[in-house]
């Protein structure tokens, strides 16, 4: 009996104790950063991956040609230091850093860009981001196999340093696409050593194998627990690094993540639950961020089906949704109605587009389209995937084409991949969407709803709108540009295959300590510039 | 075994939607070659050789959705804390349901064989799915005195998954500690012990819980491998990254590599308790023995 209460103290204890981890205070002191980085990352192979959750970590590891700048939309010099662009804006060259080294201090060369490029290029190797190159001359057709010879693409190594990139024509965000991880270098013979230039599933990126030229190195990666980088002292900027190290926490449980960040075990809160935000808001107001982001959460509109077909009708739909009852009383996350698909930026682009909520004139023209007080019209299927915002928020719209419209519209949540399959086979009516541009460029939205793309998906095509987006492409001036993706916008909101609803905001706490952390679009936070105040 | 993991293959390669369709689109190109990469191409009885013949020599391949991961590493990741969770809601279970019974077969007929008999009903018929969000509403949500999700990472963490998955089984193994005992609280030997005037309690858990715990024992097998499969339920409930969970994230993610390898894993646990349950229980029950040598 002893025995048995002996054992019976030994497993509560055991079952009552937790695992040691870090807190803030003794992080503050070692210069340690404790991110909530929401779930475990797929990979870290920075060719491979496509997610926000492997960005945070990559580019802590890597650095491309050009870095996010983090007060801004632009980018600032990275690996390469400079760079010239000829007059006829195809020509780049890029100076390459002379104290830019990998972690085991091989010098950083322009071929290996050249080899990292052809890698995320290759066929065999998969990548789902090699669009982020496709502004290079002949990088399309390499990738797609029609041309086999990679030296026609458009880079070079013209000496170690000087890297020589050729598009296929002026394109003003090229730049900040090399902000982005799918085109960071790889290192060639680290890549080669672990199974080659296609090998999927190679082991370079665990830690004991992986060699990087980012401001950390890979230290330790526990699946489902914890990926810790430290200070990469051979990093070219390595004196102003102010972190001495970054641990990012997979906790994909919104309740968990509040539990550490109020007991102190991480310096951030990646996401507030929906019931906290107002709480949060009030409480701590220097450690809650309300952050506008470039994304968007739109309906998606089959276009080739009738009565969707007819754009009166889809322009009733939309007239007929309220966007600010639905950000205020349904998401109710600090959102903001969409007017337009591209979220606007007051500093650069801001497209004069509206979507109002006009009941009556919904009405008129449905009648006009033949449905008077929705008579005669069809019910039809809202698709999403299963998920109780998605949920909410369709029951809303549900209601409000119900009550103005007359239009019944039955909801159906299906699981991710058969929402995704559906969506590709075109097995809809309207589905909800929703999109994060990988840059910001009004180009990484409206470049979606050109004819046949394969993210458009509603089979909406209108010539005027491609031809606009083809104008912008080649325009001369900044100025042009944005004035041909204006009009674009303006087609795309008078025409509709996609009723955009609100543009996302990042709702998330960051404790006081944290400095050099600034609000940006793409809630890119820089590392190098990120210290621990106490 | 071999069924299982037919019936399981093609059931995974039957679902809508493949493990590299994602929110943005790839090319047609890029699908046709990640398939060919994985030989997702082939004829499904060719793959399903493929995938034998690799299996037979441990190899369980590689994870579709974490590139670089193979499923064996996966599972070992998670396995340890399924493990963890299984042991500790199969020793609530024991002494719960062993306490209950006892204390059940000394009163029958009266309340405190009523009650425990009851709720132990009430523990049989609600599945953990309903039990777990009670359990986290009243403890976690009323009166915030138990974290709701995570394993090992807050102290406390471990009771109400623990309880929620060890309920079921404590309120069987009442029920059979309870018949175990009655049966053998009304045997001779009993009545000779009691009139020897040895003391209630030696008399209960010396002489009759012997016997008495026997088809408990019994079911200990079977109850195990049900709690590996439980797991899969309450992993998910608190989020605990088991290999419960795993298996639920593989199937969203149709990472059929993954789906494969826990399903083989999973039965191969059933099959290997059952089977130590039964040579257990013949061991131990001379009755049963003796049928064994008759035959």
């Amino acid at each position: 009996m002893k025995k048995i209460t002996l054992l019976l103290i030994i497993f509560v204890i055991l079952g009552c104790s937790s695992q040691e981890s870090l807190d803030v205070e003794s992080a503050n002191k070692q210069g340690i950063l404790l991110l909530d980085n929401g779930t475990e990352p797929q990979g870290l192979d920075p060719h491979i991956v496509t997610g926000v959750t492997e960005h945070k970590i990559i580019i802590a590891l890597f650095e491309g040609l050009t870095m996010q700048n983090p007060q801004g939309e632009g980018v600032i010099p990275g690996a390469a230091e400079s760079w010239t662009i000829s007059s006829n804006g195809k020509e780049l060259l890029f100076r390459i850093r002379d104290d830019a080294v990998w972690s085991n201090g091989d010098p950083l060369t322009a071929e290996d860009f050249v080899y990292s490029w052809r890698r995320i290029l290759t066929p065999a190797l998969g990548s789902k981001y090699p669009d982020m190159l496709y502004a290079v001359k002949n990088a399309e057709e390499f990738n797609k196999g029609l041309i086999k010879n990679f030296d026609q693409v458009g880079v070079e190594a013209i000496d170690e340093k000087v890297l020589k990139v050729t598009l296929k024509t002026k394109t003003p965000f090229f730049l900040k696409q090399l902000a982005h991880y799918a085109t960071f270098p790889v290192h060639p013979n680290t890549i080669e050593k672990f199974g080659g230039i296609s090998n999927r599933d190679s082991q370079w990126t665990r830690p004991a194998n992986m060699i990087s030229n980012g401001p950390f190195t890979l230290t330790e990666w526990s699946i489902n627990k914890v990926i810790k980088v430290t200070k990469n002292e051979r990093y070219w900027d390595s004196d102003n690094l102010k972190l001495n190290g970054i641990h990012f926490l997979p906790i994909d449980n919104e309740s968990t993540a509040d539990r550490y960040y109020r007991s102190g075990k991480t310096h951030n809160l990646n996401i507030i639950q929906t019931e906290k935000i107002s709480k949060y808001q009030n409480e701590f107001p220097n450690e809650f961020k309300l952050e506008k982001y470039f994304g968007t959460y739109y309906y998606r509109i089959n276009t080739d089906i009738a009565p969707l077909n007819n754009i009166k009708v889809r322009k009733a739909l939309s007239l007929a949704i309220d966007r600010e009852v639905i950000v205020d009383r349904v998401t109710k996350g600090g959102q903001k109605p969409a007017y337009s698909f591209t979220p606007p930026s007051k500093n650069y682009y801001d497209p004069p587009t509206s979507l109002p909520h006009d009941p009556s004139l919904a009405r008129k023209l449905l009648a006009e389209a033949g449905f008077p007080n929705g008579n005669g019209f069809p019910e039809f299927e809202l698709l999403y995937n299963t998920n109780e915002g998605h949920q909410k928020i369709a029951q809303a719209i549900q209601q409000f084409w119900l009550k103005e419209l007359g239009i019944k519209v039955t909801l159906t949540n299906v699981d991710w991949k058969v929402y995704l399959d559906r969506q590709s086979q075109g097995e809809f009516e309207i589905t909800r969407a929703g999109w994060i541009g990988d840059y910001v460029d009004p180009n990484s939205f409206l470049d979606m709803m050109v004819t046949d793309r394969g993210n458009n998906m509603t089979g909406w095509s209108n010539t005027q709108y491609d031809d606009y987006l083809t104008k912008a492409a080649f325009s001369e001036s900044e100025k042009d540009r944005i004035n041909y993706f204006t009009e674009a916008e303006k087609i795309l909101m008078d025409e509709l295959p996609i009723i955009p609803i609100y543009t996302y905001t990042r709702v998330y706490m960051l404790r006081e300590e944290v400095k050099g952390w600034f609000p940006n679009m793409l809630d890119t936070h820089p590392y190098q510039f990120i210290s621990l105040e106490d | 075994m071999l069924v299982v993991i037919s019936a399981t293959f093609f059931m995974v390669h039957a679902a809508p939607g493949g493990p590299f369709d994602d929110d943005r689109v790839a090319s047609p190109e890029i699908i046709k070659q990640l398939n060919e990469t994985y030989n997702l191409n082939d004829p499904l009885i060719s793959q399903l050789g493929n995938y034998l013949f690799n299996a037979l020599q441990g190899d369980f391949g590689p994870s579709y959705k974490y590139p670089g991961r193979t499923v064996s590493e996966l599972i070992a990741s998670g396995l340890p804390i399924t493990a963890e969770l299984a042991f500790y809601s199969v020793l609530f279970a024991l002494l719960l349901g062993i306490l209950s019974g006892i204390i059940a077969s000394l009163n029958p007929g009266k309340f405190l064989d009523h009650f425990p008999m009851s709720v132990s009903m009430i523990g049989i018929c609600v599945p953990s799915i309903i039990l777990g969000p009670i359990l986290i509403l009243i403890f976690g949500i009323w009166f915030e005195i138990l974290p709701v999700s995570g394993w090992g990472e807050f102290s406390g963490d471990k009771i109400l998954p623990t309880i929620t998955l060890g309920s079921a089984y404590a309120a069987i193994f009442a029920r059979l500690t309870r018949g175990g005992m009655l049966e053998i609280l009304a045997q001779d030997f009993i009545r000779t012990a009691r009139a020897k005037g040895l003391n209630e309690t030696r008399v209960v858990f010396f002489h009759a819980l012997r016997g008495g715990i026997m088809p408990t024992i019994g079911f200990l097998g079977p109850a195990i491998a049900g709690l590996f499969a439980g797991s899969f339920v309450v992993e998910t409930i608190f989020q605990i990254n088991g290999i419960g969970r795993y298996y639920v994230q593989a199937a969203f993610n149709r990472d059929y590599t993954l789906i494969l390898g826990i399903s083989v894993l999973i039965t191969f646990f059933t099959l290997t308790f059952v089977l130590f349950s039964d040579i257990l229980a013949t061991y131990l029950n001379p009755r049963l023995r003796e049928k064994g040598s008759m035959n």
